[in-house]
């Protein structure tokens, strides 16, 4: 064994970036949109490939209505129950409330509330600023067939209809974050 | 708290270079450093948006991002993108004499 280590290659060329957003819930939608837009702000060459339920993202017929549900998700608490009692707002809600009929619509509502009043925009539009930004985007072809969609439902700054190989050779040399 | 001293002008800066004073910011100055962030000539597309900046930071106090710059503001984020290549906000708050937008989207 080498008593020294070689440092890993440092990155040569500019930097890039390649998301995969495999995601439909609105609060998993959020964070590779943002993320890439950040890293285009940044003068960053960015890829996004959508994949499984993350193609909702970009389906014009789906995507103005994403949901977030409480269920599965023992982080949420609300900031609001602490005027209540104090220390309540650190509590995770009880899961069977998030069964209750109307839930989900009312978590999203709330959810939908408090990114607008960050002045972050919703769905359709963040992806019309992704493409302003010239952030690549791209729909998985396995997951598009799977889900029967129409190439005329996807967002207009989809470049394409790619395979999982088409991907990763675009990916070539890129950072990559799966959400 | 460091200063920049460029062809007679000295301003506040921070660690990055972005202005800690507004009031020490001129547009002479902003040409001066166009040149810096790889701009050769500041042209009026060039000053609408960064006039647009200045008057909002001096409403809200923050420096707008370039969401803020479309939604509010009524700019082509494409445009932006053209007119400052690579990091278009950063560089408009560093033209505009502002600190560094911290906004995320």
């Amino acid at each position: 064994m080498p008593s020294t280590y070689a440092a890993p290659a440092a990155p040569t060329g500019p930097r890039k970036l390649a998301l995969i957003c495999s995601k439909g819930n609105l609060d998993m939608a959020y964070p590779g949109l943002i993320l890439g837009n950040a890293a285009a702000g940044e003068g960053v060459e960015v890829h996004i490939f959508f994949t499984f339920w993350g193609l909702d993202i970009i389906n014009k017929k789906t995507n103005a209505d994403l949901k977030f549900t409480m269920l599965g998700n023992t982080a949420m608490h609300m900031a609001e129950l602490g005027y209540l009692r104090p220390g309540l707002e650190h509590k995770s809600m009880p899961q069977l409330m998030g069964q209750l009929p109307g839930m989900t619509a009312i978590a999203t509502k709330m959810m939908k509330k408090q990114m607008a009043d960050l002045e972050i925009p919703d769905v359709p539009e963040f992806l019309d600023l992704l493409e302003a930004a010239g952030v690549h985007m791209y729909a998985c072809k396995l997951s598009f067939d799977m889900m029967k969609m129409l190439e005329a439902d996807l967002h207009p700054g989809v470049e394409g209809v790619i395979s999982a190989a088409d991907f990763i050779e675009i990916s070539a040399g890129a950072q990559t974050i799966f959400v | 708290m460091p200063t920049n001293t460029i062809e007679g002008y000295t301003f506040a800066v921070d660690d990055e270079g972005f202005f800690t004073d507004r009031t020490q910011w001129s547009e002479p100055l902003a040409a001066v450093l166009a040149e810096l962030v790889g701009i050769e000539h500041l042209t009026e597309k060039h000053w609408a948006p960064l006039h647009f900046m200045r008057d909002d930071a001096a409403k809200t106090g923050v420096t707008p991002t370039l969401r803020r710059m479309q939604a509010v503001g009524g700019f082509d984020v494409k445009d932006l993108f053209a007119l400052f290549p690579g990091k278009p906000a950063k560089k408009m708050a560093y033209l505009a004499g502002l600190p560094k937008p911290v906004g995320c989207v």
